[in-house]
């Protein structure tokens, strides 16, 4: 069973979203995204100062088996991308919802977040796509 | 990320479903049969491979035993390779199944038995069509096919795997024991017959074995306590890709003939006389000059190759067959049809990048190793 931090809001698409303090959001994809994609093998991030609106496409993860598509949770500009993953993408599959983050983006309108699925209803939707 | 839904249909499982929930597999459905995609991690099940001893339930493929007096008569027309080849108990052939215009229905693996006798290994994927195929050729043929649903199989690999084997199944197998490559050995034992052939699909050194369904989950679990650990699907395809050798469906199909997909050391040309299905269409390809080729690619910019992608060169297009991380080069490599003149370097057009790859002769690994720097 995938772990389902509290404290995030999900997306449909399998992204976390963490609020910082001073409003941005940090981005990555979920456990139970982690485990069915497989050992992470390349990361394509989105470009700082890159515009994005919720739903378009902006990273691609690709595992020994296949790439997938990452979704811009919400509308606004990435801010920060994880230099890390560059050389050792295998963090994601360790840490997903920590320092397996994937970008960090300036929101354009904070309460998109809040329209975000919270854990319950993203626990639910892993456990129905289980089945 | 986008996630993937399957529309439910009946599937099987070999007789091993229960030992691959046991070691933790996730299971998915490849050509109808609920198989192990990995059991943890793909990339330690395929260093495991290059490194040790791991194995695979092959049990979805299809075994059909070939008898009659005609048999022989009748391989040397149903194949491009040439049977007359293995006229030696238990030596085995590649071989690709053609139709009348030299594009492949399948490749397989065949072994001579006995006088009028064969034993042939297919894939499940093209199981329907490729007995459809071989009956209807029959005709004219005293020849009769056997599916032998009844037979199980495991592919034991890797640097390790034939001594592991022989530690975990015993005297049962010790025919085996002095197999050359490509040569396979019958043991009779008090519980059944163990059919065991020195092939594989991974580069590495091994076993093939084919057995009574209803000894396969004692045989694994002897397998499993020797050291030699399940590997699932993935890692066979990563294994595979490394080794060079193609997938059925994949690198080669119905539109393309053996010699644009680098198998033309499997067509037996000679002797002339031999009339086999889809010879006429093969000579004259050759006499033309194949308008394409099978290479290896290897990603020089950061990125990963798969199947399907647009490759741009001098002499024109091509496109990828296949591609993947290379858990033994640490790089992306590719098998990839490019007009034939093409040498050097090409471009790989990845969501709408133009990255940069060397053109190689596969295999890229072998025996444990990388072939290149």
């Amino acid at each position: 069973m995938s772990n389902v931090p509290n404290e995030l809001k999900y997306t449909k698409s399998h992204e976390w979203v963490r609020t910082q303090t001073d409003g941005s959001v940090t981005v990555g994809i979920t456990d139970h995204a982690q485990e069915l994609l497989g050992d992470m093998v390349f990361i394509e991030l989105p470009e700082t100062e890159a515009n994005y609106t919720a739903g378009d496409e902006c990273a691609v993860v690709e595992s020994v088996k296949a790439a997938s598509d990452v979704y811009s949770p919400i509308t606004g500009e990435v801010i920060a991308i994880n230099e890390e993953l560059a050389d050792t993408p295998e963090i994601v599959n360790q840490d997903a919802f920590d320092t397996g983050w994937l970008f960090k983006m300036q929101p354009e309108d904070p309460g998109e977040i809040d329209e975000l699925m919270d854990a319950e209803a993203y626990a639910e939707l892993i456990a129905e796509e289980e089945h | 990320m986008s996630s993937s839904s399957t529309t439910p249909s009946p599937t099987q499982r070999t007789p091993l479903y229960a030992q691959h929930l046991a070691a933790g597999a996730k299971i998915v459905d490849f050509a109808g049969w609920e198989m192990p995609i990995h059991y943890g991690s793909q990339l330690e099940e395929h260093h495991q491979v290059r490194n040790d001893a791991g194995m695979f339930d092959v049990s979805h493929m299809v075994v059909l035993d070939i008898t009659g007096s005609g048999v022989t008569d009748f391989l040397r027309y149903l194949l491009a390779n040439d049977v007359a080849r293995i006229q030696t108990p238990g030596k085995a052939l590649y071989s690709c199944l053609l139709n009348e215009h030299g594009g492949v229905i399948d490749d397989l693996i065949i072994y001579f038995m006995a006088d009028n006798w064969y034993r042939m290994v297919v894939n499940a994927a093209t199981r329907d069509k490729d007995l459809a195929w071989i009956r209807q050729q029959t005709e004219g043929h005293d020849a009769e096919i056997r599916e032998r649903d009844d037979l199980a199989m495991i592919a034991v690999q890797g640097p390790n795997a034939r001594d592991k084997a022989h530690t975990a199944l015993g005297a049962s197998i010790d025919a085996a024991r002095e197999l050359k490559p490509f040569f396979a050995a019958d043991c009779n034992d008090s519980k059944g017959d163990l059919f065991v052939a020195r092939t594989g699909y991974t580069g590495e050194d091994g076993y093939e074995i084919i057995l009574p369904a209803g000894q396969a989950g004692s045989t694994w679990e002897a397998l499993l306590a020797a050291g030699v650990k399940p590997v699932g699907l993935g890692a066979r395809d990563t294994l595979r890709l490394e080794a060079g050798m193609n997938l059925y469906g994949q690198d080669m199909n119905e539109d393309i003939s053996p010699l644009e997909a680098g198998l033309s050391w499997t067509v037996a040309l000679t002797p002339e006389d031999r009339d086999f299905i889809g010879r006429t269409a093969l000579v004259k390809q050759k006499a033309d000059g194949p308008a394409n080729k099978l290479v290896g690619l290897i990603l020089e910019d950061r990125g990963i190759l798969r199947a399907h992608q647009k490759v741009i060169t001098e002499h024109g297009e091509g496109e990828t067959t296949s591609g993947s991380f290379s858990p033994t080069l640490g790089k992306s490599i590719a098998l990839a049809r490019i007009p034939a003149a093409t040498t050097g370097h090409c471009q790989v057009e990845i969501r709408g990048k133009q990255l940069s790859a060397r053109i190689v002769k596969y295999p890229f690994a072998r025996n444990g190793k990388s072939l290149f720097d």
